[in-house]
């Protein structure tokens, strides 16, 4: 299982054909008290930077962009009723969604840990 | 990121506080500003709605309004020339909510008027004082002298322990009443402390001389009842009060009337009072108190969780394509753990309970007119 990360703060975990998806524990940070998620619907086609889910604090409405192209096979209906989980668990319980990989050459062009702890340094 | 080192943002007295104290700074009207504190925005709105909220405000403008004659009903008279509101029956020690006008019976901004006994004393919008004060020199200079008071702070405390917090440091203000107003010794510092505020908290405002105003803030502080609250915080508070915003839910496009403010403009002031008119836009202010307005200011709340913001557009129904009005001010409203909003809608669609759309990311979210506040006001009355 390999975590991969992009420049707008998320995080993917890869297994096998399946990529899962949410933010980083730096982008709640920056993000403040989460107070709503809208997810996008199971089955839905994803390309690559597309604005896929939005996350809200009480201040602001940020979207959620799908760091690799795929479909939307599962979305986090616990994080849609309990969107805190956000600011307790970003890297864990408050994933996004999970996209069957349509192109595993896209995986190339995103950080490792090392390379993103660098980029938010 | 905001880069603060290549813009000459100005700072208040509290500035290296907020600093110390962990806030993170943006923006705003040209000052640098505490957004908020450590705790996050969602904490420090429920903690001044239970416990005490300190908020630097030391942006906005304080200005005196003093006649030359001496006598504060001469000032009041002339400051009658450019609000709607009866300023001349502001008792001594008390304090009143007036808008300056424009000639459409739009609002150029919305400020306080506190009689202190042989003058006036003002509290202005921080983004519009320097245009306030012109208008104030342009209008009344024949009659008034107009002193800014650049070198005071203004720090608002805020919540149902406010009075117990401050009280610590001045006991007279237990005595006070909302919206009374004058000069204070607090901590022994000369200081200005009215009862108001904007949360729709019990609480008060207290002007303080900018050199002393890191002392008493601190002193403040030490009560562990009392957290700083940053401008995010002081947002959802006034959104869920259901007041206005100036710039947001009001500006120079909306009159008293269309902003559902018709409260703040006394009978005197309105047709065949004694003191009727004579303000600008007051015939066009004035017909609307008798005819109505075409649009109004509501309260709306989503039917779901999303938060619609400020300028999503509002739709009669899910398919139609004209819009008939836009949210002026929409966030989350963490007392009320649910989404408010407030917008202009057509006055025909403005009672209370009816449905209206908003346009979300190509969505049509259902909105219900609600009554404001939307959380009840616990003004010590």
């Amino acid at each position: 299982m390999t975590t991969l990360y992009t420049s707008d703060h998320e995080w993917l975990r890869i297994e096998g054909d399946v990529a899962t998806i949410g933010i980083t524990d730096y982008a709640q940070s920056q993000l403040g008290d989460v107070v709503f998620v809208e997810l996008p619907k199971v089955g839905r086609s994803l390309k690559k930077a597309e604005a896929a889910a939005v996350v809200e604090s009480v201040k602001a409405a940020s979207d959620v962009y799908a760091p690799i192209t795929g479909d939307v096979v599962e979305v986090n209906e616990a994080l849609a009723a309990e969107p805190a989980l956000v600011n307790s668990d970003a890297g864990g319980k408050a994933w996004f969604f999970k996209l069957k990989i349509a192109d595993k050459s896209e995986l190339g062009g995103l950080m490792d840990e090392a390379a993103y702890a660098a980029h938010t340094a | 990121m905001v880069a603060r080192e290549t813009s000459p943002l100005k700072q208040t007295p509290l500035h290296a506080l907020h600093l110390a104290r962990g806030a993170k700074m943006v923006p705003f009207a040209g000052y640098d500003m505490p957004v908020q504190y450590t705790a996050g925005v969602l904490k420090e709105h429920l903690h001044t709605r239970s416990n005490v909220g300190l908020f630097d405000v030391s942006h906005m403008g304080q200005l005196v309004l003093k006649a030359k004659s001496g006598k504060v009903g001469d000032a009041a008279l002339a400051l009658e020339r450019l609000v709607p509101q009866d300023i001349v029956g502001i008792a001594p020690g008390r304090q009143r909510y007036a808008q300056f006008t424009n000639d459409d019976g739009g609002l150029l901004d919305d400020l306080m008027v506190a009689n202190f006994g042989d003058h006036l004393f003002l509290v202005v919008n921080a983004a519009c004082k320097a245009e306030d004060e012109a208008h104030l020199r342009a209008h009344l200079s024949e009659a008034c002298e107009i002193v800014p008071l650049a070198d005071r702070a203004l720090i608002a405390l805020q919540g149902p322990k406010a009075e117990s917090a401050l009280a610590k440091l001045c006991p007279d203000v237990s005595s006070m009443k909302f919206m009374d107003a004058g000069p204070r010794r607090v901590a022994d510092i000369d200081c200005f402390v009215s009862r108001s505020g904007y949360t729709g908290e019990d609480g008060f405002e207290i002007s303080v001389p900018a050199d002393k105003a890191e002392a008493l803030v601190t002193a403040l502080l030490d009560n562990p009842d009392v957290l700083p609250i940053g401008l995010g915080a002081r947002d959802s508070l006034r959104l869920e009060a259901g007041l206005c915003l100036y710039g947001h839910d009001i500006d120079t496009t909306t009159t008293p009337v269309e902003g559902a403010l018709e409260w703040s403009v006394q009978k005197v002031r309105r047709s065949g009072g004694a003191r009727a008119g004579g303000f600008p836009g007051a015939d066009k202010i004035l017909g609307q108190f008798a005819q109505g307005a075409a649009r109004r200011r509501v309260g709306l709340k989503p039917d779901g969780r999303a938060p619609v913001r400020e300028g999503a557009m509002l739709f009669a129904d899910p398919t139609s394509t004209e819009p008939i009005g836009k949210v002026t001010s929409g966030g989350f409203g963490p007392s009320l753990n649910a989404p408010v909003a407030m917008g202009y809608l057509p006055t025909s669609l403005s009672a209370l309970d009816t449905t209206v759309f908003a346009e979300v990311r190509g969505q049509r979210l259902p909105l219900k007119v609600a009554a404001t506040p939307f959380v009840p006001n616990t003004y010590k009355r």
